[in-house]
């Protein structure tokens, strides 16, 4: 009775132990995204939550924790802008839920409404080093609805969410008419969100006041990106549809962020000018429509003109389903961009423009423990991901 | 007289050789994978005529009086890459009038100054499978083609005669692609029945032929479609099978043992589940990458280990682009994948190369770095399986057709405004 009493307690004890490990990450290079890279660097992990990170010389790994050794490590990595989750693996019917298709203008539409926690995209995504996504409704509306930013590990939106009302995601440029049949023109397009900003400044007007219309849906999510509460992303590709959207945000004074902008090397000092951060397209996103004249090169002259820049998987509609962020980085980094910038972009940069750095984007006391261990440079094609820990959970290479 | 015409001959001939002696080209000091043996760190390449005249390790190879020598000292140069199946030079196949095809060629429809093909040469590769689509069972007849500087389709073909050779190979597919209405079959059951309906009639149309012995007023009226197949029945002209999911890849291999012809089988998506089958087939496998699974159901299983596992059970296995399913310009990093989940690096740099030429019957000319072979290789800046690499020079029979030091070729590689003014195909997977 006794020992079986025991047995339970030890039992009990390892259960929950396992669920709080407290971890140690050991690797030759040690990006902590914050400060230069370690050489033989050391992360300590307790109750999900980074204790420290530093130079193996200035940290000890006190006694009981479980060492994970790796080549490099980084943080888990960010996939600034994606459908996953919304748009599933199998690109049926079933599985499509990006893209609306009675109306092109819906920012009503809520990403955690949608989202699928388990989804396998998600999953593959996550065994390749993305922690963090921000993903929901998908390019080719004026507005197709909200995006959210959840973990890649957990198996409900409730709990992967960690910001759930992000940005609005908007399209500008032909691709909506391909959806829709209003708008049937780019010019219509912009004439539609115009009418819908300056009835949305209407409407915050008429709340403040006196006789308070009933409620709308779209034009209370307006009115937030009209007063900053949420951020517009405005998925624009050619040169002319990125000055519509800077036109449009002088016009309306909401924040912004560029997604996809395949032509912004022709129109850099202008976005620089707006100072609004870009999303960039995946490097090889393919040469037709808006992304037509889209340049491996981009993504370095991006980060040359000192635009905060980050990465995204973008929307696929046929196969592969998916992009990987760290591909794309690595692509973008063998065409000129700056290495470090690339893992900038992967991290930090991208938190800082998801507004998430609180919680993510370096290895620094209280973030949370998301951490990539590799077996070699993270951009080689032939370097393993080993291990991912999310939360402080090791969630691939047991 | 004939004293005199050898002498006429040598008058003619010598400022021809002479002119032959000025052409030879000579890239040394770079580490040379010949694909068909051991890497050579420092190593001679030799290029005459178009062919590869010499190839070996400095100090090893004569170089030849007068000949232009580059010096390529730190790059390492590989044959041309050969890639199996692809949709570049906006050809077109059948069309939706029937699920079957035979006599459509996709050589009548190739546009030789297409920018694909620049596309294609910045990625390295030298000769590609041209295929019209997989909607259909049968599409069309598919054109192997050299990435010759050419003003017409023929001067990009492998063979001289396209009415009299085989230019190609015919384009097959199964499993969901080819499914639809009427005319188009609606089911697996229905396609497989379909296919074997049309080749019980090729073999009838042969027997026919046959039996005609040479009598012309014996023979049955020409069917060009018919004729097709007997090439195929002949295993003069092979079938590129795209295929997935398992099962699908073994009805293929059903029906190339059946009627008894040459089988490539493409995609291959599920074929880790069934790589002993296909090794005890004895049939190759030109597999793709995708960076994700899924976009389609039949594509939600593959695995980058698919090269690896086939490489195990002994299947001869190449990687293809189905350009603009993935992107020729990083072809090489198709091998860099199938290295990273476990293919041996030999392996994978012979599914680039020689073995993709085996599924296309130019082995004898292309694939490997031999003397007498086409002198089709590339100079790149490293490792050809590391994302630093840039393919620096791509040479098509000792013509320089890619040179990324010049600006407008670069281009090309990179991609930027209004480089690239074609269409990419899609619709094919």
């Amino acid at each position: 009775m006794i020992r079986k009493t025991i047995f339970t307690t030890l039992f009990l004890a390892l259960f929950v132990g396992s669920g709080m490990a407290q971890i140690a990450v050991k690797a030759d290079t040690l990006y902590t995204m914050n400060g230069s890279a370690i050489t033989d660097g050391v992360v300590l992990v307790q109750d999900g939550k980074i204790e420290a990170a530093g130079s193996a010389a200035d940290i000890q790994i006190p006694d009981g924790y479980e060492v994970h050794e790796a080549v490099v490590a980084t943080p888990g990595l960010i996939d600034a802008h994606s459908v996953v989750g919304l748009a599933g693996i199998y690109n049926q019917d079933s599985d499509q839920d990006q893209l609306e298709e009675s109306n092109a203008f819906q920012p009503e539409l809520r990403a955690i409404d949608a989202y699928n926690a388990r989804e396998e995209l998600v999953k593959f995504l996550m065994n390749k080093g993305i922690t963090t996504i921000h993903t929901g409704h998908g390019p080719g509306a004026l507005a197709s609805g909200q995006t959210m930013i959840a973990k890649t590990s957990y198996n409900t939106v409730e709990e992967a969410v960690i910001d759930s009302a992000t940005m609005v995601a908007f399209t500008l440029g032909s691709g909506v008419s391909r959806n829709y049949s209003t708008p049937g023109t780019t010019a219509k397009g912009v004439a539609m969100l115009r009418q819908n900003f300056i009835k949305a400044q209407e409407y915050a007007e008429k709340m403040d006041g006196e006789n308070a219309p009933s409620i709308d849906l779209k034009m209370e999510v307006m009115a937030d990106v009209l007063n900053g509460d949420i951020t517009a992303l405005i998925t624009a590709q050619t040169a002319q549809d990125i000055l519509t959207a800077i036109r449009l945000q002088e016009e309306f004074g909401f924040e912004m962020i560029l997604d996809g902008a395949a032509e912004a090397y022709l129109v850099m000092d202008k976005i620089k000018e707006a100072g609004v951060p870009i999303i960039i397209h995946p490097t090889l996103v393919r040469t037709y429509g808006g992304t037509q004249n889209a340049s491996f090169e981009t993504a370095g002259k991006v980060q040359e003109a000192g635009i905060p820049m980050a990465f995204q998987s973008g929307y696929e509609g046929y196969v592969p389903k998916t992009r990987v962020v760290l591909y794309e980085a690595a692509l973008a980094t063998a065409n000129g961009l700056d290495r470090d910038a690339a893992l900038r972009a992967l991290t930090i940069d991208a938190a800082e423009i998801l507004g998430i750095t609180q919680q993510v984007g370096s290895l620094e006391e209280g973030k949370d423990a998301d951490i990539v261990l590799y077996d070699g440079d993270p951009f080689e094609y032939t370097t393993h991901i080993e291990k991912v820990i999310i939360d402080g959970k090791l969630v691939k290479g047991e | 007289m004939k004293r005199i015409l050898i002498a006429c001959l040598c008058f003619i001939l010598f400022p021809l050789l002479l002119f032959a002696q000025q052409e030879t080209t000579v890239f040394q000091g770079a580490k040379i994978i010949p694909i068909s043996g051991d890497p050579i760190d420092s190593g001679v390449l030799v290029v005459q005529d178009g062919t590869i005249e010499a190839i070996g390790a400095k100090g090893e190879i004569d170089i030849p009086d007068g000949a232009n020598v580059v010096d390529a000292t730190g790059k390492v140069i590989m044959p041309g890459l050969v890639d199996t199946h692809s949709h570049i030079g906006e050809g077109s196949g059948g069309d939706r009038s029937s699920a079957m095809h035979p006599d459509v060629r996709i050589m009548d429809t190739i546009d030789p100054r297409s920018d694909s093909f620049k596309k294609a040469l910045a990625g390295g590769i030298t000769s590609v499978n041209v295929m019209p689509g997989s909607g259909h069972l049968m599409s069309g007849q598919t054109v192997y083609l050299k990435l010759r500087d050419a003003n017409t389709v023929e001067d990009m073909l492998f063979v001289d005669d396209p009415g009299e050779d085989i230019a190609g190979g015919l384009k097959m597919a199964n499993g969901t692609n080819p499914i639809g209405d009427g005319p188009f079959p609606g089911t697996r059951g229905k396609s497989a029945a379909m296919v074997r309906e049309l080749f019980i009639k090729a073999q009838e149309y042969k027997q026919k032929v046959e039996s005609a012995d040479g009598d012309e007023e014996k023979m049955p009226s020409r069917d060009i479609g018919m004729e097709t197949l007997i090439e195929v029945l002949d295993g003069e002209r092979i079938v590129h099978n795209h295929t997935h999911r398992h099962d699908d890849i073994l009805t293929a291999i059903r029906l190339s043992k059946e009627f008894g012809y040459r089988l490539v089988l493409h995609h291959v998506s599920e074929a880790w589940k069934v790589a002993d089958e296909i090794a005890e087939a004895d049939v190759p496998a030109s597999i793709i990458v995708l960076d994700s699974p899924g976009g389609k159901m039949e594509a939600v299983d593959i695995k980058y280990k698919n090269g690896a596992v086939l490489e195990d059970a002994g299947v001869t296995v190449g990687y293809h682009t189905d350009d603009g399913i993935t992107d020729s310009r990083v072809f090489l990093r198709s091998a860099a994948f199938g290295v990273r989940a476990g293919m041996s690096r030999e392996a994978a740099l012979r599914a680039l190369t020689i073995a993709n030429a085996k599924m296309m019957d130019i082995e004898e000319r292309v694939g490997t770095l031999e003397e007498g072979k086409d002198a089709d290789f590339i100079i790149l800046s490293g490792d050809p399986l590391s994302v630093y690499t840039h393919v620096e020079e791509t040479w098509v029979e000792g013509k320089k057709r890619f040179d990324r030091s010049n600006p407008k070729d670069k281009d090309y590689a990179t991609g930027g405004y209004d480089v690239y003014r074609g269409n990419i195909h899609l619709h094919d997977h």
